[in-house]
């Protein structure tokens, strides 16, 4: 078999390519994938603005094995066309989370009840805006609906483009968030608010207050993410692994309800804070100075204890 | 149509709807039929950051508690997602997000909900909103787009005048009604000549759980491949398993 | 889009059995090939889709060079490119060959 480095335990999450990521953090030789390249299941749209297009319209969508259990899994490819979503890789996800909804059980050979979501992407793709934004609500409805049908949804968010725009709302959606520190998620990425509110809004060459405001550690620390991975396949494997040994939130009356609570909290508590550094220190982290360069085990060990950053709200 | 125009017209009979200065709508009216009508929305083209978010999804959750089947309307005229570094710091994602989950859980538990746009919808706040209700209505004139077009030309590097050409051979990028229409995103255009109290009936009637839109742009052909691929998707992880079952 | 195809025969056909592949990643400066092992004999097939045009003179060089080297009979190849440079173009399609034959 020809080697590729990147694929091993200890290779970079965020250099690697979907299928690097694919091949690296599922249990080796187990991934099955649906509507692979060889059928050409492309962009209809590309082509009118003279755009190449991707046999797997930059995400692959299969099933596999995670340290023997079963799971669904969608990987979209952050280098290709920012990882958005268009009509046809939304269209991708969406199957799988409603054959996931619609699965009658964990049962050997049956439809799996747990999809990850290797998110990498920044939002909706403009070239197919509508069909991108429509694919993101859609995906939002089926999350919803599969997890109330007892699916586990995972996001895993450690790849370049990150999780902005809908990608940013789709991984607030699921039951649990894995992230790495070079993950970042949010709505409007920071060259969006540059332009369109200025450089003193946000200077987004800033790569410190850039990674401070939608980083991995941030999100980790304010309860914006559920676990935090070092950056590679078997640091994404065991941090997915841990949270999929606990119950995940249902998604019920009483999920939306403390979620409520839990950001309204968050709101009157950080809200007035000018910077990620006071935030932290806000939450009690007497650290708060040292975290941005802090290695990822000590770091871990300081979010594991912080009650903002470990709840069942989402 | 103004707020307090488009307001009469839904609830002749009588409404308890407040518009803060923010341009927050809250507040309950009464349909045709004498049965309340909870109301949420965000109009005075203001974009929503999480102070926005949270009340509108207490109301939502507070209607869903209640246990009964009360229908909810999400009016919207707003212009996307808040742009501050503050609202982002603090993890805008969840509070948009949050929104939507509560407007998806009403619905799954038994209460209608509408969407209605009078005015602006873009991108975030439109996901939070009038994208996560069962059916999307809009009255003329109403402008929903992902992002206008000059700020869509300037990110893809084409001319303004070339997207406005391409726009013309398909609705599948360009803003509007009549593309978000042939997508399946819009079930309907309303008419503004006509009371709207008789409309919403009409619409909430149409309302359901089930989420038919990659069906409908599908039949418009707006979207030509989503709904297929969707079910392909479903074939092949359910074809998989028949595999393993026989082996 | 610039469409090309070319039809060759290899030497030989490309050893090994495994029945498809793909490599790389449609990017700027990159490109994306997929290989499926379809075709008869020693013939093979490579189907280009690339934005850049007036460069079909350096694809068929390119492309013959590969075909002399690799001898990849029975492969069917498709490109989806983004505009690679052609050493990497080269590179691909060499690494692709290799993946096909390899144990």
């Amino acid at each position: 078999m020809m080697q590729d480095i990147a694929t091993e335990r200890k290779s970079s999450w965020l250099q690697a390519t979907a299928r690097q990521r694919v091949s690296g953090f599922l249990d080796k030789g187990t991934f099955v994938e649906f509507l692979g390249p060889s059928e050409r299941v492309q962009s209809p749209h590309l082509s009118l603005f003279d755009l190449p297009r991707a046999f797997d319209d930059g995400v692959v969508v299969g099933r596999g094995k995670l340290d023997g259990k079963d799971v669904l899994l969608a990987a979209q490819e952050g280098k290709f066309m920012g990882g958005t979503f268009g009509e046809v890789s939304g269209a991708k996800i969406i199957g799988l989370l409603r054959a996931a909804r619609d699965s009658d059980g964990d049962k050997e050979g049956g439809v799996p009840k747990t999809v990850l979501l290797l998110l990498d992407s920044g939002g909706v793709r403009l070239q197919e805006a509508n069909a991108g934004e429509l694919a993101v609500s859609e995906i939002m409805r089926a999350i919803v609906e599969a997890r109330r049908a007892g699916v586990t949804v995972l996001a895993l968010v450690g790849g370049t483009s990150g999780a902005f725009g809908g990608a940013g709302l789709i991984s607030a959606t699921c039951s649990r968030i894995v992230i790495s520190e070079a993950g970042r998620t949010g709505v409007s990425g920071p060259e969006v608010i540059e332009t369109n509110k200025g450089v003193e809004e946000f200077d987004s060459s800033n790569k410190s207050l850039v990674w401070s405001v939608d980083g991995g550690k941030n999100r980790r620390l304010i309860g914006g993410a559920d676990a935090f991975a070092p950056d590679t396949m078997d640091g994404f494997r065991t941090a997915t692994l841990a949270v999929l040994d606990r119950v995940a939130p249902p998604c019920t009356l009483e999920t939306l309800q403390a979620e409520h609570g839990r950001l309204a909290a968050r709101q009157d508590k950080l809200g007035a804070c000018s910077d990620a550094v006071s935030m932290w220190k806000t939450l009690g982290i007497a650290e708060a100075e040292a975290i941005r360069d802090m290695e990822d085990s000590d770091f871990m060990r300081i979010a594991d204890q912080l009650k903002e950053a470990n709840h069942d709200a989402r | 149509m103004t707020l307090d125009e488009i307001l009469i017209s839904l609830f002749p009979n009588s409404h308890e709807i407040q518009v803060s200065k923010g341009g927050l709508i809250t507040g309950t009216g009464k349909l045709r039929d004498g049965r309340a009508i909870s109301v949420i929305g965000l109009g005075n083209g203001e974009s929503m950051g999480t102070a926005a978010a949270l009340p509108l999804a207490a109301q939502v959750i507070d209607v869903i508690s209640r246990g009964r089947d009360t229908p909810i309307l999400v009016l919207v005229d707003l212009l996307g997602q808040l742009m501050a570094r503050r609202d982002e710091m603090i993890g805008l994602n969840e509070y948009l997000a949050h929104l939507a989950k509560c407007l998806i859980l009403a619905s799954q538990s038994g209460h209608r909900t509408v969407g209605l746009e009078y005015g602006k919808a873009s991108a975030g706040g439109f996901l939070a909103t009038a994208l996560a209700t069962e059916i999307f209505v809009a009255l003329p004139g109403a402008e929903p787009a992902v992002m206008d077009l000059p700020s869509m030309a300037r990110v893809t590097k084409l001319p303004e005048e070339k997207l406005k050409e391409l726009a013309k051979s398909t609705p599948v990028f360009a803003p509007g009604v009549d593309s978000m229409l042939q997508m399946g995103a819009l079930a309907q255009i309303w008419d503004a000549n006509k009371p709207l109290d008789e409309q919403l009936e009409v619409t909430l009637k149409n309302a359901s759980a089930k989420d038919i839109r990659d069906q409908l742009g599908a039949e418009r052909k707006g979207r030509p491949m989503a709904a297929l691929v969707a079910k392909r998707v479903i074939a092949a992880a359910m074809g998989t398993a028949d595999d393993l079952a026989t082996a | 889009m610039e469409m090309l195809k070319v039809q060759k025969v290899a030497k030989r056909r490309a050893v090994g059995v495994r029945e498809q592949g793909i490599l790389g990643v449609v990017a700027s400066g990159n490109l994306e090939v997929l290989f499926e092992r379809v075709v008869p004999g020693t013939a093979c097939e490579i189907e280009i889709a690339t934005p850049m045009k007036g460069y079909d003179h350096i694809w068929q060089a390119v492309l013959q060079d590969f075909i002399d080297r690799c001898s990849p009979g029975g492969l069917r190849i498709t490109i989806n490119d983004g505009g690679a440079r052609p050493d990497t173009v080269a590179l691909r399609l060499m690494q692709g060959v290799a993946m096909m034959e390899a144990e």
